[in-house]
């Protein structure tokens, strides 16, 4: 176990470092483009220059690089040019609004994919099999756009149970419990609708093993036999398909966070971006590979914990 | 035996629901088996005998449909029963042993509890209760250390562990019939022997009846009193083991023993018989007798008109007959080894040969490649292969012999040593290192035709192929060459349009034959090639295998576990222990004293279909080591019943050499061995 950590420790770090001086080198490469993104397309080469000798932009990118890495060590990832924040604290704030998020979902998502994808493939071509699978299907193939827009208009405009937009601010008479009720509802059906499938392939495939037919043959009673015997099972190769919707839920619902007006990560490396605020995408990158990286191990151990053939 | 059977089969009926219909897989059974007795079913493949045990405990899938008759167990119809009256059967007085152990335990569930879960099932006992039980049925099972068994996995325990475990499982209710179905296909020929051993140990001391399902005759004679012989879903003869095997009436049991290769059969005195034809699919059941296709003794007119019931033999007690022609077929005998092979072939002209020939792997662990622990597949191997002679590699699994294999062809290269064709040196050269002419003249053939052709291609494409690549120059019409291969493989020209799937497993492997044959080599290697086909097919392959060497002078090198089938088909044989040869010689000497002790025990394993030849059994102790532990002594020494001492342990054994080439590496002198191995002697030698 203990090698295991090692292991996946030093891959993490070396990824990071990888990722980190590629994202760096990329960004600041030419020595004059940093200033003139951070002065803007009106600035006189004059004052391009004199912002990139002040700031130490003239110097090689190797020994810029090392500096980088030894101010992110030490803690300071730079000043964002676009909230007009350190870097740390913009990613702090929004970071924690997106793991709220990501973990309301992930914990609807988990039991409600493995309810149905078990259900599903209990009994491959059932009526619940065939039911189920429609639904998996139908939610997993509308865009996430296209599925926050149909509940909003039907919650919010139609209904006006809940409001259109979660900006996670108290404010309109909405609390912000109900504001995170249709960001996590599109999140959950959009996923759960990958998951269940996933899940229910792998049931049916276990279902058929020779040692479910040996559990039946016991005389057990089939409750038993699907939760003793077929889950822990069926759950094996899902594992680390779930655990990387994590990794999904952190830094790829964008497109959720812009229809609700969420202040959530993906939308703010989105700004970034379009800002050309360098520390913070450079910042942000980091954290996504971190996150990216991390959940595989996640991925790797929950698998090792289910299915003791590949514990060493 | 007068009394109500404990099972009953009234002309049932099963068919399969399929796109092409519902198939009829069993037409119309009627059998049974009383409390205590044990009951074999034989047949080959697609003869409807796993439905028989599925349909038992009412297991048949969705597709599958009892459409006629009635299944009594225990006086009661199972077609009756709910949901909890069938589960209270399930286990509890009807209890399954499948043929795959490991398939049939939970992979993450410790042995233990998937062991506990039955008597808390049935009799509602408590964790602490099960947990003792279950110990004491691992005891009884012959599995030493329990306790630590019990917390084990699946994988962490060998096939014979395994296997013993789902029969502890199937036993630990004390069920009243144990459904045995193919419990011992596909384990070693030693293991094998252990576990009938012990089911018969087991039913002697329970009184548990059995239903025991087999393709291999062999297997069912050790359990066995009374078989029953299946094809297409009907008995067609049953009776006792010594009516079944003195006097079967049935043409199809008759084929069925004819070509059923037995240890004292050679290729070259004792031909196997196979049956000809192939198995109908169940889709079109004409009338009357569904042999008649390929039965030898059929009489059309009386054959083929209406249906053959099963009849009781006047005089026999107990055994009936489907056959009109039963009591006008000849009475049957068991051939026989008639001479002596000829010695007179001395070692002459090797064509392909190993020096000292070894194969490490290093297996490749921690963070980089740190630890690395090697793994000795092959330590000093010497064999020889005469030209146009068979040499066999015979062993366990886990001995080297695929190992072996793979080197001599370059899928894998030596380590250590040589391996001379014609003079030349092979041993480090991969398969692209290889020249055409020399791939051309040393082809393999695999165990499973299934992964070797690809699903894709037709027939004809793989020969052609297979032609253009090993001939120096495109033939001129790649259509005749392919058509010439298949004929010479017995199979029509027609079937170069078919892909693999619409073969069956025989005729997969005549095309793998003929493909290796397209280049017409000097050598085929052949690991396993029949053990994956059933006992008829196995014969017309192995058949075609010693008539293409007589016809080309092929040399063939030919890797099996089944010493029946190497003792009918090789000249010389290498026996093979841990990556070592033990012993090595011509057939006839290796199956005679004196033998090594391995050797040995191998011999006393193999199943003898012949209910008064019972040899006494060497059974092996432990099990094989790890081939990575260092070596000093001799590499049966922890098994070997035989042992002398720390000689054994610590001295690598000598190869003693006999006349004609014989070689046992033992510490033991021959001249000992040979007094005390008289237990098991050839039936051949013995009627001398």
């Amino acid at each position: 176990m203990a090698r295991f950590f090692a292991k996946h420790l030093a891959f993490l770090l070396l990824t990071l470092l990888v990722v980190s001086f590629l994202v760096f080198a990329l960004s600041e490469f030419s020595p004059g483009a940093v200033a003139r993104k951070e002065l803007g397309a009106y600035a006189t080469q004059e004052q391009v220059d004199l912002l990139t000798r002040q700031m130490g932009l003239d110097r090689p990118l190797p020994v810029r690089y090392a500096e980088y890495l030894g101010k992110a060590a030490a803690g300071d990832l730079g000043y964002s040019a676009r909230f007009k924040l350190p870097v740390k604290d913009v990613i702090g704030k929004h970071l924690g609004n997106t793991a709220l998020l990501a973990a309301l979902a992930f914990a609807c998502i988990v039991p409600l994919s493995m309810l149905l994808g078990i259900a599903a493939g209990m009994r491959e071509s059932s009526r619940l099999d065939r039911a189920i699978l429609l639904f998996s299907t139908v939610v997993a193939s509308i865009p996430e756009f296209a599925l926050g827009v149909f509940l909003a208009s039907v919650f919010v405009v139609w209904l006006g149970w809940l409001p259109g937009t979660a900006t996670l601010v108290a404010g309109g008479g909405w609390s912000v419990a109900t504001q995170l009720v249709l960001p996590v509802a599109v999140i959950v059906l959009f996923d759960s609708g990958y998951v269940i499938s996933m899940i229910r392939a792998s049931m049916i495939e276990v279902m058929q093993r020779p040692y479910i037919r040996t559990a039946v043959l016991k005389g057990m009673p089939l409750r038993d036999v699907i939760l003793r015997h077929a889950v822990r099972n069926a759950m094996i190769n899902p594992i680390t398909v779930i655990m990387l919707q994590i990794n999904y839920l952190i830094a790829g619902v964008v497109v959720v966070e812009t229809v609700f007006a969420y202040p959530g990560f993906g939308r703010m490396m989105l700004e970034a971006a379009l800002f050309k605020d360098i520390a913070l995408v450079e910042a942000g990158a980091l954290v996504a590979v971190f996150v990216a990286v991390a959940t595989n191990i996640l991925g790797d151990l929950a698998y090792m914990v289910l299915d003791p053939r590949i514990r060493a | 035996m007068t009394d109500a059977p404990l099972l009953e089969f009234r002309d049932v009926g099963i068919a399969y629901a399929t796109r092409a219909g519902e198939v009829p897989v069993i037409p119309a059974l009627s059998f049974r088996v009383s409390a205590g007795e044990a009951m074999g079913l034989v047949g080959e493949s697609g003869c409807g005998k796993s439905t028989v045990a599925l349909s038992i405990v009412r297991y048949l899938g969705r597709a599958g449909r009892l459409v006629r008759g009635r299944i009594l167990f225990e006086g009661r119809d199972l077609a009756t029963l709910d949901d909890e009256e069938l589960r209270a059967v399930r286990g509890r007085r009807i209890a399954m042993v499948y043929q795959d152990p490991m398939a049939s335990l939970n992979p993450v569930m410790t042995v233990g509890r998937q062991l506990m879960e039955v008597p808390m099932i049935h009799e509602g006992v408590g964790a602490a209760t099960a947990h003792a039980r279950a110990i004491e049925m691992l005891r009884e099972v012959n599995l030493s250390d329990p306790e630590a068994v019990m917390a084990r996995y699946p994988h962490q325990l060998s096939g014979g562990q395994q296997q013993r475990i789902v029969i502890a499982m199937a036993l630990i209710a004390e069920p009243a019939l144990l459904v045995m179905d193919e419990p011992t296909t596909g384990l070693d020929v030693t293991v094998e022997a252990a576990v009938l051993d012990l089911v018969r140990e087991l039913r002697r001391r329970r009184r548990t009846a059995i239903l025991f399902i087999s393709h291999n005759l062999g297997t069912v004679v050790r359990v066995c009193d009374r078989i029953g012989v299946m094809y297409r879903g009907e008995l067609v003869e049953e009776g006792s083991i010594r009516q079944i095997f003195t006097d079967p009436r049935h043409p199809y049991t008759r084929g069925l023993l004819d070509c059923l290769p037995v240890l004292g059969r050679d290729k070259r005195y004792a031909p196997l018989v196979p049956i000809p034809g192939q198995l109908e699919p169940a889709l079109s059941r004409p009338p009357g007798c569904g042999f008649a296709a390929r039965c030898i003794h059929v009489d059309r007119a009386r054959c083929t008109s209406a249906p053959i019931p099963l009849l009781p033999r006047d005089g026999a007690r107990g055994h009936r007959v489907a056959c009109v022609r039963a009591t006008e077929l000849a009475p049957w005998a068991r051939r026989r080894a008639e001479g002596t092979a000829a010695d007179a072939a001395v070692v002459s002209d090797p064509v392909i040969s190993t020096q000292r020939l070894g194969k490490v792997y290093h297996a490749r662990s921690g963070l980089f490649g740190a630890g690395r622990a090697a793994v000795r597949a092959l330590r000093d191997v010497d064999v020889v292969a005469v030209r146009g002679q068979t040499l066999a590699i015979v062993g366990e699994s886990g001995c080297g012999k695929s190992t072996l294999a793979k080197v001599l062809t370059g899928i894998e290269v030596a380590t250590d040593g040589h391996v001379t064709l014609d003079g030349a040196e092979i041993g480090r050269l991969g398969v692209d290192g290889r020249s055409r002419e020399l791939r051309r003249k040393l082809q393999m053939v695999f165990q499973n035709p299934d992964s070797t052709l690809n699903p894709s291609h037709t027939v004809g494409y793989a020969i052609s192929r297979a032609l253009r690549r090993l001939r120096d120059r495109a033939p001129a019409d790649p259509s005749a060459g392919v058509a010439r291969l298949l004929e010479v493989v017995k199979l029509a020209p027609q079937m170069a349009a078919r892909k693999p799937r619409q073969l069956s497993g025989g005729e997969k492997q005549r095309v793998a034959i003929a493909r290796a044959l397209a280049g017409d080599p000097d050598v085929i290697v052949a690991d396993e090639p029949v053990s994956a086909l059933d006992v008829s097919v196995q014969a017309t392959i192995v058949n075609l295998l010693a008539e293409l060497q007589a016809a080309r002078g092929t040399t063939l090198v030919f890797i099996s576990h089944d010493l029946a089938v190497v003792r009918y088909l090789a000249d010389h044989v290498a026996v093979m222990y841990l990556g070592a040869v033990v012993e090595f010689g011509r057939v006839a000497s290796v199956f005679a004293p004196p033998y090594h002790p391995y050797t040995e025990a191998l011999l006393s394993a193999v199943p003898v279909p012949d209910p008064d030849r019972q040899y006494a059994r060497i059974l092996l102790e432990g099990a094989v080591p790890r081939a990575s532990e260092r070596l000093r002594g001799c590499p049966f020494a922890t098994r070997c019943p035989r042992k002398l001492g720390a000689v054994c342990d610590d001295t690598p054994p000598p190869v003693q050499r006999l006349p004609g080439g014989h070689h046992i590496a033992c510490h033991i002198p021959t001249a000992e061995l040979e007094t005390l191995q008289t237990a098991l002697v050839e039936p051949s030698r013995e009627e001398r």
